[in-house]
């Protein structure tokens, strides 16, 4: 997977925590869901989303 | 071996308590920690008087500053103490993380040759004020240092500040054109102004262990290291950190439980299993203990007419990143030659304003990163504590995420680029970035760019330019000859960092104000003022 965040990994990772505070564990999945879909939209290509959702899914079964 | 030898230094009595009339000096510095003592130093080599006032008589005991970096070791050259400190120093540029027992990247701070200061030295806080109190000790009529004279009151005058001081022989009064508060993070002067001071405190605890011992916990023949751990297995769920300094001591900082028992976890039967379970079965002697708390603040303004606050008075940071002292030092850097300037009479006094608009941004720029840092370590909620739980997993094997790992990102030299000081202008090294070094070859054989800029402005030329002549501005050649002090690039590495042609103007604090290809006189003049703040009104 390429290396896309820097140099502003820190700005973003800061944002994110940011977009969660104060928000319940409940409302706090229902963001992380709308992420995905937000961003899988932005991303489009769905050879590319495929990939990902496998990789990603590859970390549980460790 | 029984650790550091503290020698307090002599109280003598001052002159005001032995019948001299109240004394009145350009500059009262108060605290003679690292900050106050390297301003003292810094002012002595422009010439500058000045009276250092502290509390106490010993040097910084306990678990303190160690780290200290490449750009405050160079400011630390010019103050004259830097290779005394690499030579005493634990040198190394190798941050390695590991989460659970494997590690999973590790950065270099400096992966290029051609420096004379390493990324990093280790280094005590007490030597650092050793040295720096030795080194003061080489201007006996231009610094007056006074222990165990702890200052208990100010008034500011408008043209002057009177000083109330408080010593084992009495109080007596004494008056100063600028009064600079380097009294620490517990600035009583801040709290006599009412200035706020609020900011992020961190509820976990930190437990801070020095330890001595005969074999490294590195391993054989390991060069020394920065090791952090998320969720080591000797201490689980929590991180830790371990460094190496001189004399075989070793840092080691450990997360607590928010709500800890600081008391009961810096007893030593509760310390010595916690060490244990790192270093293994090795011998080792406790060297200090303690339990901190983290704040990361910083005041709204560091100039208040003749008050002006430096280093740790000025603000704080959490530790993970060396950001306080070397913070401190690059105050130092800046108010410095500004504050000579001004009392010489060369500069307005609004030059000084400008020491608040660079450092208060520099800053906020460390508070900024040490923020972060100590967030990504301590998660808040149980959706922070799984986004990172999922970061450090993906960050064994996927490089993105090894980005977002953050365990402190270490002190780096602040670029001024844009502020008003400087002249727009584009070049290898831009306006507003301190000097890099590079390795030059002279008359009298090898050198170092750092060891032959003067404090003072400078024009550096590269190639085949003439610079004028400009009263009260040095002059430095590259790869060329003329009838002022040349130099040739070696290996290549001054070219590569400033270009083959063009020219460089650099402040007193080695700071880069102005570029030109072809400057004449006058140029180089108007850019000299502008760095000195005469002409405010015109620089956007
Ligand atoms: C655990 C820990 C680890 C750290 N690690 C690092 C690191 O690795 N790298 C780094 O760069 N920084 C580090 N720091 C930060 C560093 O220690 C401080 O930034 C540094 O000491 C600030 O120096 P200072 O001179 O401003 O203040 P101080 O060192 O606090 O000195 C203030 C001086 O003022 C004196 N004083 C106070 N009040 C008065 C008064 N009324 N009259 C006269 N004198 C007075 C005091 O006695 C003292 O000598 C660390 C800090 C801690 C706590």
């Amino acid at each position: 997977m390429s290396d896309n965040l820097g140099p502003y990994q820190d700005d973003f990772y800061n944002a994110l925590m940011d977009a969660h505070a104060g928000l319940s564990e409940e409302a706090s999945h229902a963001l992380n869901a709308r992420l995905v879909l937000m961003l899988s939209n932005r991303i489009g290509d769905i050879e590319t989303l495929k990939d990902i959702l496998e990789k990603a899914r590859e970390y549980n079964d460790e | 071996m029984a650790g550091y030898k503290y020698e307090p230094f002599d109280y003598v009595k001052p002159p005001e308590l032995s019948g001299a009339a109240p004394g009145r000096y350009p500059v009262a510095i108060i605290g003679a920690g690292p900050i106050g003592l390297a301003l003292a130093i810094d002012l002595a080599q422009r010439g500058i008087k000045s009276v250092v006032l502290d509390d106490n008589n010993v040097v910084s005991v306990g678990s303190r500053a160690i780290c200290w970096a490449k750009r405050t070791l160079e400011i630390f050259n010019r103050l004259g103490v830097g290779e005394r400190m690499l030579e005493k120093g634990v040198t190394w540029k190798i941050g390695r993380n590991f989460h659970g027992d494997q590690e999973i990247y590790s950065f270099d701070l400096l992966p290029e040759d051609g420096h004379k200061y390493p990324a990093f030295i280790n280094l005590q806080q007490y030597y650092v004020e050793q040295y720096l109190v030795e080194r003061a000790r080489d201007f006996p009529d231009l610094i007056d240092l006074r222990f165990k004279n702890k200052v208990t009151g100010h008034v500011d005058h408008g043209d002057h500040v009177t000083l109330a001081v408080e010593t084992p022989d009495g109080t007596y009064e004494m008056a100063a054109e600028y009064y600079l508060a380097c009294d620490g993070a517990g600035s009583a002067t801040r709290e006599r102004m009412g200035l706020d001071f609020t900011g992020q405190t961190f509820q976990e605890q930190f437990l801070i262990a020095d330890i001595e011992m005969e074999d490294s916990p590195f391993g054989e023949n390991a060069v020394p290291e920065r090791w952090f751990w998320f969720d080591p297995p000797f201490h689980e769920g929590k991180s830790a950190l371990l460094h190496a300094q001189p004399d075989n001591i070793y840092r080691i900082d450990l997360q607590l439980d928010v709500d800890a028992d600081g008391k009961a976890e810096s007893a030593p039967e509760k310390v010595m299993p916690r060490i244990k379970a790192i270093v293994g079965d090795k011998p080792f002697r406790l060297d200090w203990v303690s339990v901190y708390k983290f704040r990361c603040i910083k005041l709204d303004r560091f100039v208040h007419n003749r008050v002006i606050f430096v280093g740790d008075s000025a603000h704080v940071v959490s530790p993970f990143g060396a950001r306080g002292g070397n913070g401190g030092i690059q105050d130092v850097d800046n108010i410095g030659w500004k504050l000579a300037a001004v009392l010489q009479g060369g500069a307005p006094a609004e030059l000084i304003e400008t020491y608040h608009e660079e450092r208060s941004h520099g800053s906020a720029e460390n508070i900024l990163n040490s923020s972060r840092a100590t967030n990504f370590m301590t998660p808040k909620t149980p959706v922070e504590a799984l986004f990172r739980a999922e970061v450090l997993k993906l960050a064994h094997d996927q490089p993105f995420a090894r980005r977002l790992v953050n365990s402190g990102r270490l002190s780096q030299p602040c670029s001024l680029a844009g502020m008003r000081l400087q002249s727009p202008g584009v070049a290898p090294l831009e306006p507003g970035q301190p000097l890099l070094d590079a390795p030059l070859d002279g008359a009298d054989g090898p050198t170092w760019l750092i060891d032959v800029v003067p404090p003072q402005f400078c024009l550096i030329g590269f190639g085949e330019v003439d610079l004028p002549e400009v009263p009260g501005v040095a002059r430095i050649g590259i790869n060329t000859i003329r009838d002022y002090p040349c130099f040739s690039s070696r290996d290549g590495f001054a070219t590569k960092r400033y270009g083959q042609d063009g020219v460089y103007l650099i402040r007193p604090d080695g700071h880069v104000c102005a570029v030109f290809s072809e400057p004449d006189r006058h140029d180089v003049e108007r850019a000299c003022a502008r760095a000195q703040g005469k002409m405010m009104e015109q620089a956007v």
